[in-house]
Parts: structure tokens; sequence; C-alpha cells
């Protein structure tokens, strides 16, 4: 097995007074698609988002180490500029700030970062509209505001957008695929698949085994109650498809 | 206070950079108000006797008019009798005719302000008309623009050699009793800006004032007179920052613009003025009497600002839409932090027939501060087919601030469509962390906001201004892709 490139230990997190993570044990070693599924309030956003750095989440016990180092002593900017990306859920709209603009500046905090040369303004525009072509994303999308009256699709084709130019070392995926008309899950999956590689990770929440029909991932793992109760192959996505959640849910009770 | 208030502190916050006090010798009246006074200033001027009867009948309305006390703003009571109502630089002779001639610490405190006048001059093709005090101290450019027969001088200057312009113009659109402020303007002014452009001439370059206010005690009440002739066009720069100190210093301007038949002005000001330290200690009081005439028929009279200074902002630069077709525009951004007060707004006055207005304001609020958008869509009976659409917008920072807005709209045409929309938002939480997310620092996030937020106001910003107008909000505009 490939060394870890994300290490969860008996993670627990809380919003006010609520617990939402409750004992996380997870591995993604690099070069493998984990997908993470489960029931809605499970917990599946949670951990993204205590990934991410998100404000509001608490933690209470455990460790996230990435790439050998303490994720959570590090500040969100500084996790992404280590190549952790979030693909959100609900992207969020910030009117009047321009879409291109922003990558751009996501870009450039990352090579500084890496104590690279910042990218042209030139060979970026190429790379971004190259990049957009892939996700069918109409030119006009890249001077518009950021998802500023962008569809639930669009939204979510830019979040892909948006992580083919940055090239992150791990990509995790929050519902990519709710929202998605079949012929926009096409697109996003492939935008998905184009970033599989031996140097990088991807984990993939989602609720449903459909996006799972694109992307096949090496590890399965049903979260529920804020911790993992199993993990297995891809088989498991095809048997949770057929079962639903509730056998599992059982079983771990 | 939650981590994105503290860090606001310092983005918006950040210490106000032009706080120094350049040390030259005024020649300053002692404080009060008072026929003397008025009839000191005008033969230190040398001015004409109609000027000086203007002054009189002013100050006469002036006391018996009240301070205004509607707007939302909290200050002491001012005592006007405790001001100082001349000063200027000491002149070694009648005043510099040419750069060489200006004291070169007056020069040291352009500097120091970002204006090198023989750099932005040159480079930029900006004629700058710098205000020091209250007497102009340098003018650039003055024969370029004369080739085009444009008058671009000192107030002061304009009374001396276009007389009779002056005297048809001056208080036409701020009549000397308008309001208490205009009145102690029209009676007190001791200098300003004139420019007038002839028949046809589209102006050679941007006209820019950079005003300043030195001498301690000094109240400053600027007089601007701006006259685009038939068919002209002027874009017009007026940029303000004042040195750090810890009284409160009054500011009361007026500024009078006419555009007759097919003429356009624009005029945009980035106003930078000690606001006052964190805790709302110090920082410039700022009346400002604001209004332009659209006399002639289309003819277009467009008001930009950026307002990020001053304790107490009370502001309303207004259009009469006078002309038949003629438009009115208003854009602003304005900006408080700290204790911080601002109740601005714009007056737009529909007379004639198909005439429009269009009014984009966005107030910015954080720390302590207050900011309210005051405005007043007015149509009249002969105004048939006319047009308004207002867009106020307010952006709230931390839990301290406030924003309001009070829109008057009057009516009395049937046919006239007036459009009026608001919003109020946090800068949202989402926002903020989707930026990190993305590996962007705190405050370059903040900046990106803040700027998206203001976008369709500093769009309308002349290429010169806008880099200042970025500083000032410490904002990282758009880059050139996209």
């Amino acid at each position: 097995m490939n060394p870890s490139l994300l290490s969860i230990r008996n993670l627990h997190a809380r919003v006010g007074d609520r617990e939402v993570l409750r004992g996380i044990e997870l591995d993604v070693p690099v070069g493998e698609v984990h997908a993470i599924m489960g029931p809605n309030g499970s917990g599946k956003s949670s951990l993204s988002n205590v990934l991410g750095g998100k404000p509001g989440y608490e933690v209470t016990a455990g460790t996230v180490t990435y790439r050998g180092r303490d994720l959570l002593a590090m500040a969100p900017e500084e996790r992404a500029r280590e190549g952790l990306f979030l693909g959100f859920q609900y992207p969020v709209e910030i009117p009047g700030v321009n879409n291109t603009y922003l990558l751009r500046a996501a870009l450039n905090a990352a090579r500084r970062h890496r104590g690279q040369p910042e990218v042209d303004a030139y060979d970026f525009l190429e790379l971004v509209r190259a990049r957009a072509q892939l996700m069918k994303l109409d030119e006009s999308f890249l001077s518009r505001g950021v998802n500023e009256g962008f569809s639930g699709g669009e939204k979510k084709r830019n979040e892909i957008l948006q992580m083919l130019v940055l090239e992150p070392v791990l990509a995790v995926l929050d519902e990519t695929d709710s929202g998605l008309d079949i012929d926009a899950l096409k697109v996003v999956a492939d935008g998905i698949n184009r970033q599989r590689s031996p140097e990088r990770a991807l984990v993939l929440v989602t609720h449903y085994q459909r996006l799972l029909d694109h992307v096949a991932p090496d590890r399965v793992h049903v979260l529920a109650g804020g911790r993992i109760v199993k993990s297995a192959g891809p088989e498991l996505a095809r048997e949770l498809e057929q079962r639903g959640y509730d056998w599992l849910l059982e079983e771990a009770a | 206070m939650s981590a994105q208030d503290i860090h606001l502190d310092t983005v918006l916050a950040r210490g106000y950079q032009h706080g120094f006090v350049t040390d030259i010798e005024s020649d300053t009246v002692p404080p009060g108000l008072d026929e003397e006074t008025i009839r000191f200033i005008s033969a230190k001027k040398k001015e004409p006797q109609f000027l000086l009867d203007w002054r009189l009948r002013a100050l006469e309305r002036w006391f018996t008019m009240k301070e205004p006390h509607w707007g939302k703003l909290k200050y002491k009571p001012i005592d006007y009798q405790a001001i100082s109502y001349y000063s200027a630089p000491k002149a070694k002779t009648d005043g510099p005719k040419s750069l060489s001639e200006v004291d070169p610490k007056l020069l040291a405190t352009y500097e120091k302000l970002g204006v090198p006048l023989h750099e932005r001059a040159r480079l930029a093709g900006v004629a700058v008309d710098a205000v020091f005090d209250s007497v102009s101290v340098a003018t650039t450019f003055k024969d370029r623009l004369a080739a085009a027969g444009v008058v671009f001088c000192p107030f002061s200057e304009a009374v001396q050699t276009h007389p009779e312009l002056v005297e048809q113009y001056l208080g036409t659109v701020v009549p000397y009793g308008d309001n208490f402020f205009a009145a102690l303007n029209s009676a007190a002014f001791t200098d300003g800006s004139f420019v007038y452009i002839p028949p046809g001439v589209r102006c050679p370059m941007e006209l820019s004032t950079y005003f300043r206010i030195n001498a301690a005690k000094t109240g400053q009440f600027e007089r601007t007179l701006i006259i685009a002739d038939k068919g002209s066009h002027v874009s017009y720069l007026e940029g303000c920052t004042a040195p750090m100190r810890d009284e409160n210093q009054l500011h009361a301007a007026v500024v009078e613009l006419v555009a007759l038949d097919d003429a356009q002005i624009k005029y945009s000001t980035v106003q930078n003025w000690y606001p006052g330290d964190e805790q709302g200690r110090g920082g410039i009081y700022n009346f400002v009497t604001k209004r332009g005439e659209c006399r002639g028929r289309n003819s277009k009279i467009s008001w930009t600002q950026v307002e990020t200074g001053s304790a107490i902002t009370w502001k309303y630069p207004s259009c009469v839409l006078r002309g038949e077709n003629s438009v009115g525009e208003f854009y602003s951004v304005a900006v408080t932090n700290n204790y911080q007060q601002a109740d601005t707004g714009t007056k737009m006055i529909h007379l004639g027939a198909n005439t429009r207005s269009t009014i984009i304001s966005k107030g910015i609020s954080a720390g302590h501060a207050h900011n309210t958008y005051r405005g007043l869509v007015s149509v009249m009976p002969g105004a048939t087919g006319a047009r308004n659409f207002t867009q106020c917008d307010s952006l709230l920072i931390g839990g301290q601030c406030g924003a309001h807005t009070v829109p008057y709209i009057e009516t009395r045409n049937p046919q006239a469509i007036v459009e009026h929309e608001a919003s109020t938002s946090r800068i949202g939480e989402d926002q903020l962390f989707y930026c990190l997310q993305r590996g962007l620092s705190e405050e370059d996030a903040v900046n990106m906001i803040v700027s998206g937020f203001c976008r369709t106001v500093l769009k309308e910003l002349p290429m010169e201004f806008a880099v200042e107008a970025q500083n000032l909000l410490a904002v990282s505009l758009e880059g050139a892709v996209g």
C-alpha cells in the first residue's frame, strides 16, 4: 500500500453544542480515490468542512496528518496552498468579483507558496480556456462574477474547473454530483477522472451511487452518526444502492 | 469579536497615512466671523464690489439661519466664532508665477501625499491646481489649456481675469441662502477653482485639484464653479487628504456646475480627509453643498465619489435637470469605519421633459460607524417622460455598525417612471471561507469582496483616480485578465 496522504485518527468535532464527528478513522493513500457515503446528517459535510478549516467547527479530539504535517495546526489558506482543495456543495456567489481573477489569484497564491514565479496573464488565460472547454463551460463564464447567477449545475462545473486549474494534491469534493442532470454528471465525472494521478488523491463525498458509475473508487466508506461504520471495495457502493443505509445503521448500532 | 472582525480592524482601519503638518508661517486672521472679517478677506483678494456685496448679503442671511440637524449625525456643537476664517501661506510677492517659485516645503508636502506635481503633470497630462489652505499656490499646464480656450484657475484669479463670468454664474445653482453651510461658504469662502469650457471644446486633459487642510483651527471654505458652454466636455477630478491632528476641523465647500446645451461635465471625487482616531477623536467635519444644473437640452452631469474620510460627512451632490433630455448620474462609494458618520446621497430634480437620472450608491460600514444614504428623486409636472433608476446597497462588516437608507421620492407627473432597489448584506463568512479555501490571504479576500461590491461605481472613475481609489479602499482591483 502506498503511504497515506491523509491520515485521520479518532477525530471528534462539534458545532456549538452539537457533536458532529465522533471518532473518525480514515487513511487515504496517495494515488487513490475514496468515496465517503452516508445518509443525510451523518457528518459528511462536517468532515469536509473540518478538513478545510471552516470557522465554527471545533475539533475536540483526534489528529489529522496531511503530507506528514499536522493539518489542524494550519490556517485554511495554508491548507489550500499545500494542495488541499475543497469542492463545495453550495458554492457561494461573490458579486462583482471576476471568476478568472479569483482563480488566477488562487493559483498565484499557491505558486508563491511553492517558490514558483507567478503565472503570466496570457499563459493563464490559455490554461483556463482549455480547462473551461473540458468542462463545457462557455467562455463568457470566465468573465462573469464568481458563481454570480450560475445555475446549480454551472456552479458545480465551475468547482471542477477550479480544481483542474489548481491541480491540488488532495481534492475533497462535497456532493459535487447533487443537482446535476445526466449530461452534466458525465462532464463532471470526466473532470474528476482527469484529476486522478499516482501523485494525487481524491475524496468523493456523496449520497448516491450514480457518480461512482463514472468514477470508479478504490475504497468506499460509510459514514453514520459521525463515525465510519464500514469500509470496503467499490462493490460496497453497489450494495448500498440496492439495500439502502438502514441495514448498516442497524449493524452499527 | 470574531476573528473576522479583528482582521477587518487591520485592513480597513489601517492607520491614516497622511498625518503630518507642514510648518509654514500662516497669514491668519483672529478667530470670529463678522462684517469686518468679510471685508478683510475681500480686500485681501482685491475683489470687485459685486462680490463683496454678495458676500455681505450671504453673511446677513447666515446670521438668520440655524445649523440643520435632520441628518443622522451626532457631533458636539461647532463654535463658529472660534474659527479663523482666513489663512494663507506667506507669499514672497504676489504669489508664485511658476513651480520654481513655490515654497519647497509645500512641494515636499505634496510629495508625501503622493502628488509629485512635476511628475504627475508631465507623465499623466493632468493639470493640477493645488489648493494649500486657502490660496492656490501652483497651477500647471495653463498654456495648453489656454490654447484650447479653457479657463482653469484659482477662483480668486478668475475674479480678476473673468469677473463677468463669475458675476453671471456665481450662486445661480447654489444661491447664497440655499442652506446654512452654503450661506457660511458664500460669505467667507477664500478660494477654490474656476473652470470655463468654451462652446464646442472638448477639454484636452482631465482637470485635477488636490485639496489640503493645514493650518490649525482654520475652517476651509472652498468655492468651485465649473461652466461647460454649449457642446463642450470636461472631466474634473477632486482629491483630498489632510494632516493628522487632534481637534475637529470644519470644512464647508460649495461646488456649482453649469452645463449648457449638449454639454457634459463629469465630476469625480476621492475624499480621504482625516477621519478621527479609533476612539472617534479628532477628524474633519465635512459639510458640503455640491450641485450641478443641466441648464441646456441634451446636457449631462455625472458625479462619482469615493468617500473614505472625515469624521462627519454631510454631502449630497445633486443634479437639477432643467434642460430637455438632460441626464444626471450619481455613483457613490462611502466607507465608514471606527466612529465615522456619513449622511450622504443625492438629489435628482427632474424639471424638463424626458430627463433621465441614475443613482448607484454603495455604503460600507465597519467598526462603530454609521452610514446613511439619503436621497431625493423629484419629478415636477413639466418632466413628462422622466425616468429614474436608483440602487442603494449597504455592506456591513462586524456587528457594531449601522446602515440606513432614506430615499424620498416625489413625483408630480403621472407618466414618470421611478425605480428604487435597495439591499443590505453582511460580508459573508461563507464568501470569506471560499476565498481562503482557494488559498487567498484574509486581507486579499476582504479586499476582493469589497472591491467586487463597489465595482459598478469604481469603473466610473477616470483611470488616474482608480489607482487612488483602490488604495483608499485597500482593495486590489481586478487584473488585466477577463
